[in-house]
């Protein structure tokens, strides 16, 4: 490693780092991948991932009916309020459709369209297993190829010399090491896992929030680069959060933290009260929006009550509820104040009109003159067991990035793009999604730019 | 680990896994399961019957160990599946014989098991077992009626604990009733295909990345080796019981080829099945229960490597002690059967129709 020039190193092993370094290396570049995590928790957010967003014009073996570029990109548009770089987008858009036989092409095996978890069939490509599997499977791809693959490699300082990169100083199980290469991808993530940097942003609030993924996205990188004088794209406090389960592991606890059961009854504080309607629209568009409501509570924490009449409509979640007989004892259990619980749930009782119950439409059961309101699904509260999960902000990723221009080069202050640094995946994903968020696009912006800035630093290293 | 600590851990892993369900598609252990929210001790039973240890779930988990959710879904259901072997186990006191199973235990009951049979043969055999004789008459050494008791005893024994394990097993899984026969059929084909080895299209892992159908090519020729020689012996009885034909046979004989070709692939397929298992990663299954699948598979290969040596040598001195060899391996084979490694076939086939009548009964969307 110290003495060699590297065509290409890339920082960061997840899904669009390795989408660079394959490209780089199938484009004949020597390639060096630097992984700041071990081997067995390699490829950051990605492991934790399920499928891609892809354009079709045909229905495929994965991929059902057809997708249209305009639709995807008129999804992205609307998420994003039309905030985004439309070029960048258009291409990502456009070489979406490529995405899932390219990744193929690398050994990624995909669900076959016709069975499975499916309400995003249409749209998105499920990986067979999730995406460690999709690592593995790009890690096995890197090794047959030849490309050389650094564990716990931690990148704390970069060379410099104008706007050019010289070398990356690399911490590797504890050994400083200097790693030279004629152009660098970074492929490092948000800064969603430095707790410090969030405090900075949401301050004490941000002790109470748990990260859904990877502990190892500090965002070093994105930080070393924007103190050099590379643009910024996106909100620094903006971030994608979802209430998930209280009881998860402050780091890496994916997806089995999430809980599905908030529409099905009320969601109440710390002082037991109600704060916004559960019922305002299918729980998928409304999925994101829950981590800034809890986020803004006291003590960042909320409640999920239901009754027994939910029970099995919602995706079961790894943490058992707490259960109890009556609303009184499930506020001792949840430490609640059991007046105001009683109280805040009797008045929602009382406010619910009847109706004709189903999950699977925006149904006619809903409170009348409740403040906030319960606008659908709203059932009465009285066949126990009753079960309550706690709630906290889980962060998702942060928006924050930096700016890149169509050939994936990062953008300098001086509006020049830097000569040999290229940026993929979540730590330039704000060009395109700096707000909202479209399932799997982050997959798809992650291989379309990372495969551009691979190609791109094969053919600066090569020039 | 203990019988209820595996069993809570076993529930751990589950709801993690029907949390998550990224796994859906690798095999049908996981749809089974979506179909259930809590998970009793007979769901888990039913559950680790119906793994295959391909492995894919271990290595695509994001939960799999180092991380303290500690997710372990093949080694897990590996542990459980033994234990559900002892627990339907008849006779119970027998089923302490699962978790002592070795290479060397299977051997010296098989040298015990020759010394019976050549005591036997010295008892009541005709011809004495270094005598040459030139057509090979094995009844000679072991006279029929022995053979017949011995093995028609044994045999008994063998369906019936085999029976009413089976059943306590069914009943459990499926709270009694037989599956309907359409679905008894489908899961045996599910079974006899190994179909789940390769849903996905590609065989299962023996690590990460590494996927091969030599698990299943030599599964398949240990099995229908098996198959044969039961087939060979089965109309070799026919012929001696029916039509007084006695063996030996002819080489271009039906018993003879049945045999020959059952036997080659009881050889190669449990040789094949010995390499593969030490090259597997370990983390794929429970430490300790190596000498419950290496004893039955070396038990199996002496079988068919004594028969061969048997059909080759029927005309040299050496053939009345390689009979009472080969009977005596038989014999320890036979007796092993409801206790050993050998169950895993039957409870694996139920579990497979259990799981066809529950796609059939119930929209798994799977």
């Amino acid at each position: 490693m110290s003495g060699t020039v590297y065509d290409v190193a890339v920082v960061g092993g997840g899904n669009a780092g390795l989408s660079a370094a394959l490209t780089a290396r199938e484009a004949g570049a020597s390639v060096i991948v630097l992984e700041r995590a071990p081997r067995h928790f390699r490829g950051g957010n990605s492991r934790h991932t399920r499928n891609l967003r892809a354009a079709h014009a045909t229905p495929t073996a994965i991929l059902t009916d057809t997708y249209s570029e305009d639709e995807f990109f008129s999804d992205l548009l609307r998420v994003t309020g039309d905030d985004l770089d439309r070029d960048l987008a258009r291409l990502v858009v456009h070489r979406s459709a490529g995405c899932p036989d390219w990744m193929r092409r690398h050994g990624v095996r995909f669900q076959s369209s016709l069975q499975g978890t499916l309400h995003l069939g249409r749209t998105n490509a499920f990986f067979l297993g999730g995406g460690k599997a999709l690592m593995n499977s790009y890690y096995a791809a890197a090794a047959r190829a030849g490309i050389e693959v650094v564990y716990d490699a931690d990148v704390h300082a970069l060379d410099l010399a104008g706007h050019a990169f010289e070398a990356a100083h690399v911490r590797i199980a504890g050994v400083e090491r200097t790693v030279r290469a004629r152009a660098v991808v970074l492929a490092s993530g948000g800064f969603e896992s430095n707790l410090e940097w969030l405090r900075e942003a949401w301050g004490s609030a941000a002790d109470n929030f748990i990260i859904r993924g990877t502990p190892y996205n500090t965002g070093t990188l994105l930080r070393l680069m924007l103190d050099a004088g590379a643009q910024p794209v996106g909100d620094p406090r903006a971030c994608h959060a979802v209430a998930i389960d209280a009881r998860a592991p402050k780091f890496d606890g994916g997806i089995v933290t999430r809980l599905d059961c908030v529409s099905l009854g009320i969601a109440v504080n710390a002082a037991g009260m109600r704060f916004y309607d559960e019922g305002e629209d299918f729980w998928p568009k409304r999925y994101a929006i829950w981590g800034s409501l809890v986020a803004q509570q006291p003590d960042q924490i909320a409640f999920s009550i239901i009754d027994a009449k939910a029970v099995g409509r919602f995706m079961p979640s790894v943490f058992p509820p707490f259960a109890a007989g009556s609303i009184r004892e499930l506020a001792a259990m949840l430490q609640l104040p059991a007046d105001a619980l009683a109280s805040t749930v009797a008045a929602y009782n009382a406010a619910v009109r009847p109706g004709r119950f189903d999950h699977a439409v925006l149904d006619d059961c809903r409170t009348e003159g409740l403040t906030p309101p319960k606008s659908h699904w709203a059932l009465p509260l009285d066949t126990p067991p009753f079960w309550g999960y706690p709630l906290r902000p889980g962060i998702t990723f942060t928006y924050l990035g930096l700016k890149v221009d169509a050939r994936a080069r990062v953008s300098m202050a001086d509006g020049h793009p830097a000569a040999n640094i290229y940026a993929a995946g979540e730590i330039m994903a704000g060009n395109i999604l700096r707000r909202g968020y479209v399932a799997g696009a982050g997959m798809t912006i992650g291989t379309v730019v990372g495969r551009i800035a691979g190609e791109e630093a094969a053919r600066h290293a090569a020039a | 680990m203990p019988r209820l600590e595996l069993v809570g851990h076993g529930q751990h892993v589950m709801t993690v896994c029907n949390a998550c369900r990224y796994c859906e598609q690798f095999c049908p252990v996981f749809p089974a399961m979506e179909q259930r929210l809590v998970f009793a001790e007979a769901d888990l039973d039913y559950l680790a019957n119906l793994c295959h240890n391909c492995g894919e779930c271990l290595y695509a988990c994001q939960y799999a160990p180092p991380h303290e959710f500690g997710i372990n879904v093949p080694a897990t259901l590996a542990a459980i599946r033994v234990e559900s072997y002892e627990k339907y186990c008849w006779p119970r006191p027998l089923a302490v014989i699962f978790h002592r199973h070795s290479v060397a235990r299977s051997i010296v009951l098989a040298a015990v098991l020759s010394l019976v049979m050549f005591a036997l043969a010295s008892v009541a055999g005709t011809e004495s077992l270094a005598g040459r004789d030139p057509r090979g008459r094995f009844y000679g050494v072991v006279p029929h009626a022995v053979m017949v008791w011995l093995f028609g005893a044994a045999g008994l024994w063998v369906v019936v604990a085999l029976s009413v394990g089976l059943r306590r097993f069914w009943r459990d899984i499926h709270g009694g009733g037989p599956a309907p026969s359409a679905r008894v059929a489908h899961g045996l084909r599910d079974a006899l295909t190994l179909r789940h080895l390769h849903t996905t299209g590609v065989d299962c892992t023996s690590n990460e990345e590494e996927r091969s159908p030599w698990r299943r090519y030599f599964h398949h020729a240990t099995f229908y080796g098996f198959l044969l020689c039961f087939a060979s012996t089965s109309v070799a009885a026919v012929y001696h019981s029916l039509f007084g034909w006695p063996a030996p046979y002819a080489y271009t004989s039906l018993p003879v080829l049945l045999g020959t070709a059952g036997g080659i692939g009881l050889v190669a397929g449990p040789i094949g099945l010995l390499v593969l298992r030490r090259r597997r990663d370990p983390a794929l299954t429970t430490p300790g229960h190596a000498g419950l699948d290496d004893s039955f598979i070396v038990l199996l290969l002496l079988t068919s490597a004594t028969g061969i040596a048997l059909l080759l040598l029927r005309g040299t001195a050496l053939m009345g002690t390689l009979l009472v060899v080969h009977l005596g391996i038989v014999l320890a084979l036979f007796v092993t059967l409801p206790y050993g490694k050998f169950v895993h076939g039957l409870y694996r086939a139920a579990a497979l129709m259990k799981y066809s009548t529950e796609r059939g009964s119930v929209k798994i969307r799977n």
